[in-house]
């Protein structure tokens, strides 16, 4: 293990880090832009920060990541997008039948 | 094929392991709980919002607190995998103040919110807002109680192969739960502070 | 009443006991009577010492997986009672109110179904994977010892916890899936859902790091060249089973944690008021709760995959097509869910999508059942017990898979929605799918445990018995659901079902009498154990590595270590007259101490249980510190492990070689 590379990368995250929760904080604190832009942004912001924490400090690469890592991970997202995107669906049209 | 792979060599292996799962399933877990607070976000019942409550201020300083934590984890980690425990322990005590000092933001926020007659038991929207970012205050609890553990068996057996692997995961369960933060401040605070 | 006003006893009183019915007291009786001969027992006989050390505190795989297997047993009795007392019920309460007062019918029909899918199908599963699988992969234990007994006092404590509810206060009345708004404070203010919710959340956790367990132990301890296409079947049943636990229980949690944060501290997730989301709770459950079906029965799949390719003296057909139908199984039973709910009120999209994706998952479980019968066809078929069940599974399997598909379709479920068409379903599938199969490796694995076979003429008798009873119990119950019955009917008015309840009702008593085989086949093996005895190590001429060690087993499983280049390898090695490689190795083998971590926390995880059932808070947080001292402790011990010397283990080989 090179705890060189390691330490570079964990500082890199860092930094990315800090403007990617940057970007979000002051576009809420500043309100830059129309509802629709601001979500936009927080949710594209989450995202791509994510991907850096697994990428700089969890060390998951697609390429390179042990498949005992890798296929958990891919798997568990498989799941979120079905279980969360699931009920979202089917408590927003549940939802839109009661009127509401 | 090599046969010779020692005990000590494969434990820490199958432990990473077995805790990588573990954190999937605990994925699974907040993911659910996120999915509820959607679900049950507008269900104010009259009382009050998401506006009325969050503070930009106070989800600055948490959340700056809990970003330079998963630093000095990282930090105390790579320390011990270099066999120097002082250093690690220093990284580790400072992680212990900062992690410390996202739960005194925390507790406040929600003590305030329970003084101003906006509990958990107001309406279905504050329910699932004190369930998430409880939950994840328990998360970080149960980090903070694994953190000192493991001062302490720096100090007493040094950087051994099981500590060191024991700190990994304690250091994969903290950046998780960083990661999950993420998604509080994206969906719970940030939607919320735009009224 | 407020919490805070409560004294160190809670809302735990005199009238907690159970006086409201003498059934409920004759049960209460039973069940003290029974725990009480117990400790007796062990007493007078003077095993607490062997009890302790070699069962209790063991950590070795096939103890612990024998002692799940017997909780599962006890439960399966338990269960059982339940049953009958609910077929009785029905039998003769046409316009009257029967023996049972309603309040206590709820009870027992909502214990029956916690009890069979929690602490009987579930233990009955993590036994057999226990026992089964390190063998089968020629490891020499778990990935994790201590978790697995951990996990097992867990779910040992959740059984506890509802054996207790008998004694102690109620039952919960909401049935096994305490769907609210009724599950709510508002509605059923007892202690009943309570002791529901904890029992079902303390095993829930056990099962979850059960799950963890064998997925590492079988993705990481295989026997040197076992690739994972050279698997047994139930290997790999196991493993998708296991990643279903992993990924399918956190739902479970989360559902029964906040009914119990609704009803303990005033929440809004799921009440009428306040902006609670009821329907978010069917959601949430059946996510668990659909995988959580084939986490039951791809085990039993995995089961009768063996014993169909064992007694047909056959390789099994078709085994890629199996190990890919069950891992597409796998994943599609996270896509179904809601079909447990079509009529919530869902649009005719949202039940359409759930509606097909439930029938595209009848396409591999067909797969399966064709690649059993093309493993039995032209091979020579020995009709022993473990195969018998598995006959009887496939034919009855297939009408419950059918009936399965019906409901799959919207229109026709709303028709038969809550009816007993429904409970005649699902039970077509658990029964012969998923409680033959375990009976199957009950008894096609028993001489591997004990030394000694189960003895043929009383399994054939349960095997025809249980083959009846059920069909006679559950078909009549399809007529009747189509007739419009609804399911949990404690009393009714429609002389026309009547004929058909004391049918089930007749069904039920065979099944008992299928149930008391079993004991006599238990006692009239071990009673004549000396001629049922297995030398060889491999009764049944069998294909895979478990048989290639001794009946029982040593404690470290193998001496040394197959290498396995091929499908059913020990199998080959026979008909070539020759042996399987061994991987020969000087250095000591280390197996893990024995621990008496896990019945602590067991123990700790009831006090929190049941702290939290009667608001005595100070016993929840006694628990709660006692389970974190003693994990943070434990950490920090080093000497886990002993050793079996090199020499120990060539005396032990020389001196089997010498009994035979």
């Amino acid at each position: 293990m090179k705890s060189n590379s390691e330490s570079k990368d964990t500082v890199v995250g860092f930094l990315l880090a800090l403007v990617l929760t940057a970007v979000p904080f002051l576009a809420v604190l500043y309100k830059l832009g129309s509802r629709e832009a601001i979500t936009a942004v927080i949710a594209a912001s989450a995202i791509v920060q994510i991907l850096v924490h697994l990428r700089f400090f969890l060390g998951i690469r697609l390429r390179k990541s042990a498949p005992e890592n890798l296929y958990p991970l891919l798997f568990a997202v498989v799941l979120l997008v079905i279980m969360v995107g699931g009920t979202l669906w089917v408590m927003a049209n549940m939802s839109y039948r009661m009127g509401h | 094929m090599t046969t010779e792979v020692s005990r000590e060599d494969n434990l820490p292996n199958e432990a990473e392991f077995g805790f990588w799962l573990y954190l999937m399933s605990d994925a699974i877990l907040f993911g659910l709980i996120f999915a509820t607070y959607v679900v049950m976000v507008n269900n104010t019942a009259g009382g009050p919002t998401g506006d009325d409550l969050f503070s930009l201020n106070n989800l600055t300083i948490q959340t700056v607190l809990l970003l330079t934590s998963t630093l000095t984890i990282a930090l105390g980690h790579q320390a011990a995998v270099s066999k120097n425990a002082g250093s690690a322990i220093f990284w580790l005590v400072v992680t212990c103040v900062l992690g410390a000092g996202f739960l005194a933001f925390e507790l406040r926020e929600l003590n305030d919110m329970v003084a101003r007659e906006a509990g958990p038991g107001r309406s279905g929207f504050l329910t699932s807002f004190f369930t998430l970012v409880g939950t994840h205050g328990l998360h970080v609890t149960a980090g903070l109680l694994w953190a000192l553990t493991m001062i302490a068996q720096l100090a007493i057996k040094g950087p051994t192969p099981p500590v060191a692997s024991r700190l990994l995961r304690l250091t994969l369960f903290w950046h998780f739960l960083d990661i999950v933060w993420i998604g509080v401040f994206s969906v719970i605070y940030l939607p919320g502070l735009m009224g | 009443m407020r919490m805070t006003d409560l004294g160190w006893l809670g809302r735990l009183g005199i009238e907690a006991l159970p006086l409201y019915s003498w059934v409920a007291v004759g049960g209460a009786l039973v069940t003290v009577g029974a725990g009480a001969a117990v400790l007796l027992g062990l007493t007078i006989s003077r095993q607490w010492g062997n009890f302790w050390s070699g069962w209790v505190t063991s950590l070795d795989h096939k103890r612990i997986g024998v002692m799940y297997i017997v909780l599962a047993l006890i439960m399966l009795i338990r269960g059982f009672v339940d049953a009958i007392m609910i077929r009785l019920q029905q039998a003769i309460a046409l316009n009257s109110e029967g023996y049972l007062p309603p309040e206590h019918f709820d009870q027992i029909f909502s214990s029956h179904g916690t009890i069979m899918i929690f602490f009987m199908a579930m233990p009955f599963m993590t036994g057999l994977i226990n026992i089964i699988v390190p063998l089968q992969i020629g490891a020499r234990d778990v990935a994790f010892p201590l978790l697995n007994s951990i996990s097992f006092w867990l779910t040992a404590s959740g059984a506890g916890l509802v054996l207790i509810s008998l004694v102690i206060g109620r039952f919960s009345t909401a049935g096994w899936t305490g769907y609210p708004p009724y599950s709510g404070v508002e509605f059923t203010p007892g202690v009943g859902v309570d002791y529901w919710i904890w029992a079902v959340i303390i095993s829930g956790v056990g099962t979850t790091m059960s799950g963890i367990n064998f997925i590492v132990t079988i993705l990481r301890k295989r026997a040197p060249g076992m690739k994972l296409m050279l698997m047994p079947m139930f290997v790999w049943t196991a493993l998708c089973s296991s990643i279903l636990m992993v990924f399918a229980f956190p739902a479970l949690t989360v559902v029964t944690a906040m009914l119990s944060l609704d009803r303990t501290f005033g929440f809004h997730f799921f009440t009428n008021d306040a902006g609670g989301e009821a329907m978010n709770y069917m959601n949430l459950f059946w996510i668990w709760g659909h995988p959580e079906v084939y986490i039951l029965i791809l085990p039993a799949f995995g089961i009768f995959s063996e014993v169909v390719s064992t007694f047909s003296s056959k390789r099994l057909f078709g085994y890629p097509s199996l190990v890919y139908a069950t891992a597409v199984i796998a994943i599609l039973s996270f896509t179904v869910w809601l079909h447990h709910f079509f009529t919530m009120g869902a649009g005719a999209n949202v039940n359409a999508v759930f509606g097909i994706a439930t029938m595209v998952i009848g396409v591999p479980t067909g797969v399966k059942v064709f690649d059993w019968l093309f493993t039995m066809f032209r091979g020579r078929i020995r009709f022993e017990t473990p195969i018998l069940w598995t006959l009887s599974f496939m034919v009855l399997f297939v009408i419950g898979g059918m009936t399965g598909v019906l409901l799959a379709i919207p229109p026709v479920n709303f028709t038969t929605h809550n009816t007993t068409f429904l409970v005649a379903h699902f039970h077509n599938m658990i029964i012969p799918g998923v409680l033959f199969g375990y009976l199957a490796g009950y008894m096609y694995w028993f001489p591997k445990v004990f030394g000694f076979r189960l003895e043929r003429k009383w399994g054939v008798w349960s095997f025809w018995l249980w083959t009846i009873g059920f069909m006679l119990a559950f078909l009549p119950l399809y007529w009747t659901g189509l007739r419009g019955m609804p399911r949990r009917m404690e009393t009714y008015a429609n002389a026309e079902w009547q004929p058909f309840l004391v049918l089930t009702f007749v069904g039920a008593c065979l099944i008992l009498c299928g149930i008391i085989c079993l004991a006599l086949q238990l006692w009239a093996s071990v009673s004549k154990r000396s001629q049922l005895v297995d030398t060889t190590g491999d009764p049944w001429d069998a294909r895979t590595l478990e048989w290639m060690t001794s009946s029982p087993p040593p404690v470290y499983n193998f001496a040394a270590l197959p290498v396995v280049s091929e499908r059913d390898a020990f199998h080959v090695a026979k008909q070539n007259g020759t042996h399987l490689k061994l991987e020969f190795d000087d250095s000591d083998i280390h197996l893990p101490r024995n621990s008496m971590i896990g019945v602590i926390l067991g123990g700790a995880s009831f006090c929190i249980g049941f702290g939290m059932i009667w608001y005595m808070w100070w016993l929840a947080l006694l628990g709660l510190s006692a389970t974190i001292a003693v994990i943070i402790l434990r950490s920090f011990r080093e000497d886990t492990e002993y050793s079996v010397s090199s020499q120990q283990i060539a005396f032990d080989v020389a001196e089997r070689q010498g009994a035979q």
